[in-house]
């Protein structure tokens, strides 16, 4: 601008009006994702959320070193036993011990649950905004095929393919559950794209010649976050509990394998007379879907510059 | 002169909050003399709407309110709600700036203005239903008695304005307080509602006090005029006084901050620096004093009071009142001009220059559907109904009109690049109907955009480095010449560059405009197009950025569609305009022609509507009132599709006539450089 304003910088030296015409320095021009990751570092309930998931994580998969006994091992010296030095977390009625029955669970039920949650989120993303941004027969054949599954009773489905599936990999699980949890949200993801097209910075995105692809990860999809991370941590506990109801009817996890669902299944009954049964399980369950969400809310502030949490 | 029948005494007025107590009125005094009219004027942010509001006694319960207002003697403040409700609407009424929201939906406007008549009076409801529609017919609505049964979504803007005043004045109140009343409107609108306003006063006799900020709308209307900023007013005065010797800075400031539409001079106008300051924890001293150029050390330290100056009843908030006094100062003494843009590129070789864009015979119908299963086309809405425009290099043209005209739709027919419904697209030489995406996306970047609202434009989720590094990683700038260019832009529209790690929201509205502005050049384009680039910021703002596009337009030479419904800005930074209406265009041609000698009966009332910022001028001035609202794009009259509102047609015989009613005209010469689209097209001076 060629306003010249020395004059107002001169009298007042601590007010820098823009414009003096500052020399080019080397100030660092930062990238969008160093921002989020800043704002990210400054939120310590969510940096505490990561650790906590982070432990669990080391937990599931390092812990079972550390202890004695194997899942599938039992202990006819021990039924029922309460904690102890032997067996920390005591053992259930066939003498399996429950620390390593409850560490085995958590692996699958972490990775059940995160795996789910981001694949059916990141599917009704994917889907819901090129449905809505692209529109036309895109749209109309991505919508007939977000009502058609809708319309399937996902339980019976899975329980006619899981035969098939089984003895495979029980990652194929995870595909089936993720594949069934992401219809509504696509839903309101195309909705919300919807109106997001018409705004004028994707007007002024798509002048400028960027690329359909480019605009919908770019533009549409972050300015949904919120609603986006908080369906995915809604999924974490959803898709673990939807395990759990699978798994009761035969499905899914099977014995001798354990999840984290199972366990809390079989132990409700004796939640009070042998609490260490339900207890450990259900206590890491409460935590993970807490750490999930401490993240979840943390993400969402950093990715919002409005939210006056972080500044 | 009786007493005021409206004394306010230092009122003052805080929000608290967590961030610290807003105060948002700090201290305003004022009278309102009986059939009064007084202009507060300020810019947004600067508690007039808060004051009139604590006035009424409709701040909500958190609002802390001190001070006095007297009501014919009666003290205001410290009355309960029902007290209160007792006196509004009879003796003190309101008129607000949104007329649709403030209609209830559900009930026609009839009962609406009874119910306002029956809360204070015990009459009949036939007695109230007549003296609504008597009112109604008052305002000038057509059709009284029938249109008392409509609802508000039936009604116009300017329409529904009526019906406010019409409920304003039902009880003949003592006081009216409008608040932005035609801020929302069309500018032949406005002249309607001020027209309606000036007779609902004559009809009560009560004082008028408008809030606006627009100075031009004040400065025919008002007796007194009060400039408000911060919360305080700084100066008050009869109208004459402050519009010819104003002697606060900020009232200068603002003054020459406005372009205007009876002048041709080519100067730049005057930017105030800044932006006003948070009105929560104030340093003290002048709130202006961070932005006025005749700021010495008093002026930090001690917050002045509103004195008298000049012996003719105005008072000024200024420690340097009496230097401005002595000297007579003008806006463009105090505020340091920017050097008047480069010489541009003469009007007068329009012919020789190549051609930028050319629009011919654009349309743009969109099909009206109804249905829910099988849509069936019920009508068309001729928004762009064939207009053809061109723009040469280093060239301005401003395409302006009221909303609705079709403006923005050309415009965006015109960015997508793609092959319009008919007619021809031609940008740099290139019809945009024979391009290939590759060519199509090489081609946008010579063609940027600048929106009207700044905050809407630019993605909150990216800080402002990647909202500048967009365009550039688009089409394929290597990454490390990415960061320096996004420097050199930040300081090419007047940012830090330090600043680019900064999100769009904490910037001010002008600074966010620059980013915009910034972004379209990011790829050195040859033509912007703007679509109302300075209509949402704060005129002193606004200054700055107009400069700034001026000087842009002559060091990069850039080429500029501007469209805007603004004509005073079109004429200060256009060489060439087109007037739109209904999807046509009225008139066309060099600025000084359609501006000095219009030819078009549209184009003439357009102007003459525009309020200028000179009192003595303003109430000399005669307007030509436009009937009515403008018909719907869906339905436009046959022949020339202005008849049905136009003056000149309603002047003219049957005979005349017919060739208005059948024959559409075409745009034809009328002078040098001058087309107009009308059978009976005579130059006029209307400014």
């Amino acid at each position: 601008m060629s306003v010249p304003s020395e004059q107002l910088s001169a009298v007042l030296p601590g007010q820098q009006p823009a414009g003096t015409g500052a020399p080019l320095d080397e100030t660092r021009v930062p990238s969008r994702w160093g921002l989020v990751l800043e704002r990210f570092r400054r939120r310590r309930l969510a940096v505490v959320g990561l650790a906590v998931l982070v432990a669990l994580f080391g937990l599931a998969f390092l812990g079972p070193y550390l202890g004695r006994w194997s899942y599938t091992d039992h202990d006819f010296s021990a039924f029922l036993e309460g904690p102890s030095a032997t067996h920390w977390f005591g053992t259930t009625q066939t003498g399996a011990d429950v620390y390593a029955l409850t560490l085995r669970g958590m692996q699958k039920s972490l990775i059940i649950g995160l795996l789910v949650a981001v694949l059916s989120t990141g599917l009704a993303a994917v889907v819901g905004s090129f449905a809505g941004y692209l529109g036309g027969w895109v749209d109309r054949v991505l919508m007939w095929v977000v009502e058609l599954l809708l319309v399937l009773p996902s339980f019976l489905i899975v329980a006619i393919l899981s035969p098939t599936f089984r003895g495979k990999t029980w990652l194929v699980f995870v595909l089936l559950l993720a594949a069934f949890l992401w219809m509504v949200t696509a839903r309101i993801v195309r909705g919300m794209t919807i109106s997001l097209r018409e705004r004028e910075y994707v007007l002024a995105a798509r002048y400028m010649g960027v690329r359909a692809p480019t605009i919908v990860f770019r533009h549409i999809l972050p300015n949904m976050a919120s609603l986006l991370i908080i369906d995915a941590t809604v999924n974490v506990s959803a898709a673990i509990i939807a395990e759990t109801g699978l798994s009761y009817f035969g499905f899914g996890v099977q014995p001798p394998d354990v999840s984290l669902g199972t366990l809390i299944a079989d132990g409700t009954s004796s939640a009070v007379t042998y609490p260490w049964l339900f207890g450990f399980a259900a206590g890491l369950l409460v935590l993970i879907v807490l750490s999930v969400n401490l993240v979840g809310d943390g993400l969402r502030d950093a990715l919002d510059p409005t939210s006056s949490a972080t500044r | 002169m009786s007493s005021p029948v409206l004394q306010v005494r230092d009122l003052r007025v805080t929000f608290p909050a967590a961030a610290g107590d807003v105060t948002a009125v700090r201290g305003i005094t004022y009278d309102l003399a009986r059939r009064e009219v007084l202009g507060i004027v300020g810019e947004s942010g600067s508690g007039k709407t808060v004051s009139a509001l604590a006035v009424m006694g409709l701040l909500p319960e958190t609002a802390r309110v001190e001070g006095s207002v007297l009501l014919d003697g009666e003290e205001l403040t410290g009355c309960d709600d029902r007290e209160l409700a007792a006196l509004r609407g009879r003796r003190i009424a309101m008129i607000f700036q949104d007329p649709l929201s403030a209609l209830t939906p559900v009930y026609s406007v009839g009962y609406q203005i009874a119910e306002a008549v029956r809360v204070h009076r015990d009459v009949s409801a036939r007695a109230a239903r007549s003296r609504a529609v008597e009112l109604l017919e008052l305002v000038g609505i057509p059709h009284a008695q029938q249109r008392a049964s409509a609802f508000p979504h039936e009604f116009s803007g300017g329409m529904r304005q009526r019906v406010l005043i019409a409920m304003a004045i039902a009880n003949d109140p003592d006081v009216i307080i409008a608040d932005e009343p035609t801020t929302a409107l069309d500018v032949t609108i406005q002249a309607q509602i001020l027209d309606v306003l000036r007779t609902a006063r004559e009809a009560t006799g009560a004082a008028i006090l408008m809030i606006t900020h627009d100075l031009g709308v004040i400065a025919g209307f008002a007796n007194r005029v009060a400039v408000m900023y911060a919360g305080r007013l700084v100066e008050t005065g009869s109208v004459d006084d402050v519009y010819g010797r104003p002697r606060m800075p900020y009232t200068l400031g603002l003054l020459g901050a406005i372009p205007r539409i009876d002048e041709s001079g080519r100067g730049p106008l005057v930017p105030i620096e800044g932006t006003p300051p948070s009105l929560v924890d104030l340093p003290p001293g002048c709130p202006f004093a961070p932005r006025c150029p005749l700021v010495y050390d008093r002026c930090l330290e001690v917050e002045p009071a509103a004195l008298p100056i000049g012996g003719r009843g105005q008072h000024t908030a200024c420690h340097r009142a009496s230097v401005i006094e002595e000297g007579d100062l003008r806006p463009a003494d105090v505020f340091p001009l920017p050097q008047a843009a480069p010489a541009r590129a003469s009007p007068d070789a329009h012919g020789e220059r190549p051609v930028v864009l050319a629009a011919e015979g654009l349309v743009k119908h969109h099909p009206l559907l109804r249905g829910a299963v099988f849509k069936r086309r019920v009508g068309t809405v001729r928004a762009v109904d064939g207009i053809s425009f061109e723009i040469r290099e280093g060239e301005t043209l401003g395409l302006v009109g009221e909303s609705g005209c079709g403006k923005t739709t050309a415009l965006l027919q015109v960015l997508e690049l793609r092959p319009p419904q008919a007619g021809r697209v031609v940008v740099l030489g290139r019809d945009a109907a024979h391009l290939d995406a590759r060519e199509r996306r090489a081609l946008r970047r010579d063609v940027q955009v600048v929106f009207q609202d700044p905050l809407a434009s630019l993605d909150p989720r990216l800080p402002v480095s990647e909202v500048l590094g967009e365009p550039l990683r688009t089409h394929g700038v290597p990454a490390q010449r990415i960061a320096a260019r996004v420097r050199e832009l930040l300081g090419l529209v007047g940012l830090a560059p330090d600043h680019s790690g900064r999100y769009p929201q904490q910037f001010s509205g002008g600074e966010r405009q620059r980013i915009a502005i910034a972004r379209a050049l990011a790829l050195e384009p040859r033509l912007l197009v703007l679509d109302e680039p300075v209509s949402a910021l704060d005129v002193s703002i606004r200054a700055g950025v107009v400069n700034l596009l001026e000087d842009l337009r002559a060091r990069l030479g850039l080429s500029y569609l501007f469209v805007a419904h603004d004509l005073s800005v079109v004429r200060h930074i256009a060489d060439r305009v087109a007037v739109m209406y209904l999807g046509r265009l009225a008139e066309t041609g060099k600025v000084e022609r359609v501006y000095g000698a219009p030819a078009h009966p549209y184009t003439q009332a357009l102007l003459s509507a525009i309020p200028v910022p000179v009192p003595a001028l303003e109430r000399r001035r005669r307007r030509i009132m436009l009937e009515g609202d403008p018909p719907s794009p869906a339905d436009p009259p046959s022949g020339c599709r202005f008849r049905t509102r136009c003056p000149k047609f309603a002047a003219l015989d049957d005979g005349l006539r017919r060739r208005c009613i059948e024959e559409e005209p075409a745009l034809a010469t009328v002078a040098d450089d001058q087309q107009a689209a009308c059978h009976y097209a005579e130059p006029m001076q209307v400014v």
